[in-house]
């Protein structure tokens, strides 16, 4: 069972990060990740819906969706919950830790629309992992897919400060190196497809 | 019909009820109690977050006026119409303050100031500040790599020349350049006082004028020309007090140094660079001397006794300034030979330092 999460979760954290292996959530990982700081922040914000959202929709699918043969329905269902569970946490940073709110800014309701939170939602019930997913399952993969973006975010985020003070040519200025920047750490990220159990 | 239809419909519609009920409930209980003069200070205030005022941005200046005990000018940006509006919706009495206005206190671009060496790192003041100090022999000099272009959210600051350089009309004295500079050669100033001597170097005038053309000796012909006292001498260098300075304008124009300059929107008016005298060819000084002593004999055959007198002093004075300039030529020399001789020093150092993180990183 143990071994089982394990592989559940270094599976999303490394081999199948979401967002340099699927590419999902590419947004807030280009818009937030300009300091390390701000984007350790969105990096758990990330992972709290992820867990969040993965009970909710797990619980969803098995005992709304499904028993009533809804199934073609689950992206809209999906999505008011990820929508709702946003706003939730937004709220609650707001009351609680005004910092981190003024420093996510714009960018926490951009989880509102994200794909990679819909994404490990829908995985967990297609069967992406090749395993059926158990509530734990689940819950274990939303909390890694959210520590797999954190990662590469905190990363991303690290070698964007460093960018800051080189000598980059006129051209490439900006966003372009900082796209050739995001596809060479996406590349590094691929050798982890080895890592097979 | 019935299954295919109103239960999709019950269950979603549902749902989006549930959440909406909770989101409502916790939207109460979350929520956070802002003053209301927030919302119209934010609105007064420009938005450019820039720092100036002291706080994080300007909301975090808002919320601290709205708490109390902060001024309700501090708003460099906004200036005076801003520190009215504000007044106005705290319900007191705005208060006057000068306009300022930030100023690189250096003018010593690469063809007057003698560099040391050549920097091939980073394009950042911080990195070539950390390499002996930067590449020019002034070590108080501004480094030219624009670490305040890139802070200057006022798009004020522009590197002309290897030197940074103000727009005064731009600049709204936020401070965030002096801050970021690691020479600290810039400086908030009123812009009342017009002339500003652009140099912060405190060495002693031999050494100033080896490093930099435009450079302050300490000379204080400009202390001794000022008619209201507003310039002091200290540590080899002028200052100008702003308070009472007049903006005469006769300071800038008897100093040696051309170290003193005047601020305008057009630009700081900065002094040329001196140009070398073009070589004469051996016929043009044929041909000049052949003139003079045309001259010469034109003028000394109708000359009486005491215009000859008034001559042969001027003469004398010629000889005597000649002198001078001999030996000024001579000492330059001089110093150019002991200035070059640093230099080789400076680069056997530089390479010693190269040489040892090699090895460091082969290790």
């Amino acid at each position: 069972m143990v071994a089982e999460l394990l592989v559940i979760a270094i599976g999303a954290i490394l081999i199948n990060n979401f967002v340099l292996v699927q590419f999902l959530g590419i947004c807030p990982f280009l818009g937030v990740s300009k300091k390390v700081d701000t984007s350790v922040g969105m990096g758990f914000a990330v992972i709290f819906v992820m867990a969040c959202a993965s009970i909710i929709t797990w619980c969803v699918q098995y005992y709304l969706l499904v028993p009533f043969h809804l199934e073609y329905l689950q992206t809209i269902a999906f999505i008011l919950v990820i929508a709702v569970l946003v706003q939730f946490v937004e709220m609650f940073l707001k009351k609680s830790i005004p910092s981190l709110y003024s420093a996510l800014g714009v960018y926490l309701p951009l989880i509102t629309t994200n794909c990679a939170v819909l994404g490990v939602a829908i995985q967990n019930i297609t069967k992406f992992t090749g395993v059926e997913m158990s509530f734990v399952k689940s819950l274990v993969y939303g909390v890694s897919a959210g520590i797999g973006f954190t990662v590469a975010i905190v990363l991303f985020a690290g070698v964007r400060e460093r960018l800051e003070s080189s000598d980059v040519p006129e051209f490439l200025k900006g966003m372009p190196i900082t796209l050739v920047t995001a596809a060479l750490l996406s590349i590094a990220f691929l050798g982890f497809s080895g890592l097979s159990f | 019909m019935f299954n295919s239809i109103v239960v999709p419909i019950l269950i979603i519609g549902g749902m989006g009820l549930i959440f909406g009920v909770l989101l409502g409930v916790a939207s109460k209980v979350f929520a956070v109690k802002e003053d209301e003069r927030i919302p119209k200070i934010m609105e007064v205030l420009p938005g450019a977050n820039c720092g100036g005022c002291g706080f994080a941005g300007c909301s975090a200046y808002a919320a601290a006026l709205c708490k109390g005990g902060v001024k309700t000018n501090a708003c460099p940006v906004g200036g005076e119409a801003v520190a009215e509006k504000i007044a106005e919706i705290m319900g007191v009495t705005a208060e006057k303050k000068e306009k300022m206005v930030a100023r690189v206190l250096c003018n010593g671009s690469p063809d007057r100031a003698v560099q040391k060496y050549y920097f091939d790192g980073p394009r950042d003041c911080y990195s070539a500040h950390k390499l002996g100090g930067g590449e020019k022999m002034c070590a108080y000099g501004c480094l030219g790599f624009g670490s305040c272009v890139k802070v200057c959210k006022f798009d004020a600051i522009s590197i002309q020349n290897g030197v940074a350089y103000v727009n005064i009309d731009k600049c709204v004295a936020c401070g965030a350049c002096a801050e970021e500079c690691p020479k600290k050669v810039i400086k908030i100033l009123p812009l009342r006082s017009k002339y500003t001597i652009n140099c912060k170097s405190v060495e002693k005038g031999k050494i100033t004028r080896h490093d930099c053309q435009v450079g302050c000796i300490g000379c204080g012909i400009c202390a001794k020309t000022c008619p209201k006292g507003a310039i002091s001498i200290s540590d080899n260098l002028a200052v100008i007090d702003p308070a009472k300075c007049v903006n005469c304008g006769l300071c800038a124009q008897k100093c040696p140094q051309k170290a003193i300059n005047k601020v305008t929107p057009e630009g700081l008016v900065r002094p040329e660079p001196k140009q070398a005298k073009p070589k004469l060819t051996p016929e043009q000084i044929e041909a000049l001397k052949a003139k003079k002593a045309a001259q010469m004999k034109d003028q000394s055959q109708p000359a009486g006794q005491k215009e000859k007198k008034v001559k042969s002093e001027q003469v004398k004075a010629d000889t005597k300034f000649n002198d001078v300039v001999k030996d000024n030529i001579a000492k330059e020399a001089e110093a150019r030979k002991a200035g070059a001789a640093i230099s080789r020093e400076m680069d056997k150092k530089t390479d010693e330092i190269d040489s040892t993180q090699e090895m460091e990183a082969q290790k």
